[in-house]
């Protein structure tokens, strides 16, 4: 079993969770105050990651992150270092291809709070940021964990966009996905089944946790 | 007007998104009932009031400070209107306790003191013991209590209750009346109470103001638009189906005349400064329908008597509504209630003869209405 790349996977996992669910609050609070049509396009590409096949967004993200672009050189010249097989493009890419996982429960758990509770909020004096801190945060917070570990496996499990912009370079790019593949080339079938075990169990911590945050937070204004 | 220390005072009008053209004022310690049907603009008005909504034009001010003036582009944030808000379905917050809620709205105490003024608010709305309870935990009328302790809570200027006893049931409905009544008492405020309910702003309010398709029609006390509307369009919102035309024939020096219907001549006791010779609408309100007793005739018998065939006899417990074709003219009909056991007594059943008598006091006279045969 390649434990660096179990490390790496987590490291970048929690990374993407950690980095992406505040600017996806971000965007969904200043979402919710555009126009439809605004929104509309926004929902567009929000949700583009999710249909995309992970190579083509992966040959893309190469493309875009590749010492011959604009964003490729200015990122070598601020840091010294290259977007390309490197582990900051790979958390670069894992972020990009997260964006539906992340924004969407936010979205919905945002969308659910009654806009009374806010009025009534306002009118008991309470600004915005206090209405946002003590009201909205609190009744959406299923959905913000939701997205937190959505975010967290999917990083976890994600594999041809890791592939296109990391390529398979031990303790740099190589994850666990790539790590099972490699094994399962290899016929090292223990190392794949203990690698594969170890997602599933992750996998299904998550989704129990996401199941027990909403069965336990009392939603209902009844 | 005079405008007292404290009174709220509004004036609104937009054309969009729901035609509005509102006017209503309401004395500190008074409680104005803002009745009219569904999608009368009642709750808009609220919402202008709290600052959740903007009309096009217009002013509101409380207390002697504008809250809005379109005109002067003053508009404050709900949050600097000190109003106390009951929404309709409460609005409580959720995920917070009792106790929580109410606190939410004492931010302009000190920290240390907002438990204590919280519990106290509470126990002022019959709710000691239940601090800790959320929101699901709580019955329809505890939470409606909560709404109101947080809704007090601010120290508000001006208090806005809409449709506040629409989502409890009929007991509790008589008990939260009964406290509200009680709490004017205390508070020393202008009361803003959306209702649909005449029989609720009957026994609330102390002015009511009637408001259909965004326009506020008349105000006064209940009293006054329920058994003396201005217009013949008033008197059907208020339920008042008795509404017919006919002319004025004259006038006596005491104030009262004689009014013509069909071949009828009938006493009114007021003629509310009609000239003689004017077309009218009329009303009487069904309370001054007398329904004269077969066996046995009374003085009441001789005070504008008409008779007619009824038309339909419907139980309602208690009373009985009657609807009465008036001989002479097939589409006329009066609709009175009596008790049921005088119905019983009298024999009173679908298609039997009987005379009633419009009490002169009762008939109200209004500008006649066009296009409308009485």
């Amino acid at each position: 079993m390649d434990s660096a790349a179990l490390l790496l996977s987590l490291k970048l996992a929690g990374a993407t969770a950690l980095l992406l669910v505040p600017l996806a609050l971000m965007l969904v609070r200043a979402l919710s105050r555009r126009p439809l049509a605004a929104r509309g396009l926004v929902d567009i590409l929000v949700a583009l990651p999710l249909v995309l096949p992970p190579t083509v967004l992966g040959f893309y993200l190469l493309t875009v992150f590749g010492g011959q672009s604009t964003l490729g050189q200015w990122y070598a010249a601020l840091t010294g270092r290259q977007l390309v097989f490197t582990f900051d493009g790979l958390l670069l890419a894992s972020l990009i291809a997260n964006i539906p996982f992340a924004v969407q429960p936010i979205q919905r758990a945002f969308a659910a709070i009654p806009r009374e509770a806010c009025e009534a909020a306002w009118c008991s004096g309470l600004s915005n940021w206090q209405t946002l801190l003590r009201i909205e945060l609190p009744l959406a917070w299923p959905g913000i964990l939701a997205a937190l570990v959505l975010t967290f496996t999917h990083t976890l499990g994600e594999f041809g966009v890791v592939l296109m912009v990391g390529g398979n370079i031990a303790d740099e790019t190589r994850t666990i996905s790539i790590a099972i593949y490699d094994s399962v080339q290899a016929f090292d079938d223990r190392a794949a089944h203990a690698m594969s075990a170890i997602l599933v169990l992750l996998s299904v911590a998550g989704i129990a946790l996401i199941h027990w945050a909403t069965q336990h937070i009392g939603r209902k204004d009844a | 007007m005079p405008k007292p220390a404290g009174a709220l005072e509004l004036v609104a009008s937009q054309t969009q998104p729901i035609a509005l053209q509102a006017e209503l004022a309401c004395a500190p310690g008074e409680l104005l009932a803002l009745v009219g049907p569904s999608g009368s603009g009642k709750s808009t008005l609220l919402r202008c009031i709290a600052g959740l909504h903007s009309p096009q034009q217009g002013r509101i001010a409380c207390g002697g400070v504008t809250w809005y003036d379109a005109q002067r582009g003053i508009n404050l944030p709900p949050q600097a209107r000190r109003v106390g808000f009951v929404f309709q379905n409460y609005s409580l917050f959720p995920h917070l306790s009792a106790e929580g809620n109410v606190v939410c709205a004492l931010g302009h105490l000190p920290a240390a003191q907002r438990a204590g003024r919280a519990r106290e608010l509470l126990a002022m709305t019959h709710l000691k013991g239940l601090e800790t309870r959320k929101p699901a935990q709580l019955s329809g009328g505890q939470q409606q209590r909560v709404a109101l302790a947080r809704a007090l809570a601010r120290d508000p200027a001006v208090l806005l209750l809409d449709e506040p006893f629409s989502a409890v049931d009929q007991v509790t409905r008589r008990r939260l009346q009964v406290e509200l009544a009680r709490l004017r008492g205390d508070v020393k405020i202008p009361i803003v109470l959306v209702t649909h309910d005449l029989d609720e702003a009957r026994m609330l309010a102390d002015r009511m103001t009637l408001l259909s398709h965004g326009s506020t029609l008349q105000s006064g006390t209940p009293d006054d638009i329920l058994t003396r509307p201005s217009t013949a369009q008033i008197a059907r919102l208020v339920e008042l189906n008795n509404v017919f035309g006919g002319t004025l024939e004259s006038v006596n020096a005491n104030g009262g005349g004689i009014l013509c219907w069909r071949s009828h001549k009938f006493e009114i006791a007021r003629a509310n400064g009609f000239a003689p010779g004017t077309r009218v609408s009329w009303v009487v309100p069904p309370e001054d329908v007398i329904l004269h007793r077969r066996d046995r005739p009374s003085l009441g018998e001789r005070e504008n008597p008409v008779g007619g065939r009824v038309d339909d006899c419907l139980h309602l417990g208690d009373a009985t509504r009657i609807v009465l074709a008036l001989e002479g003219d097939a589409r006329a009909r009066i609709t009175f209630s009596v008790p049921t056991h005088v119905v019983r007594r009298n024999g009173v059943a679908t298609g039997e003869q009987v005379r009633v008598s419009l009490l002169a006091s009762g008939i109200h006279l209004m500008p006649a209405e066009a296009e409308k045969p009485g």
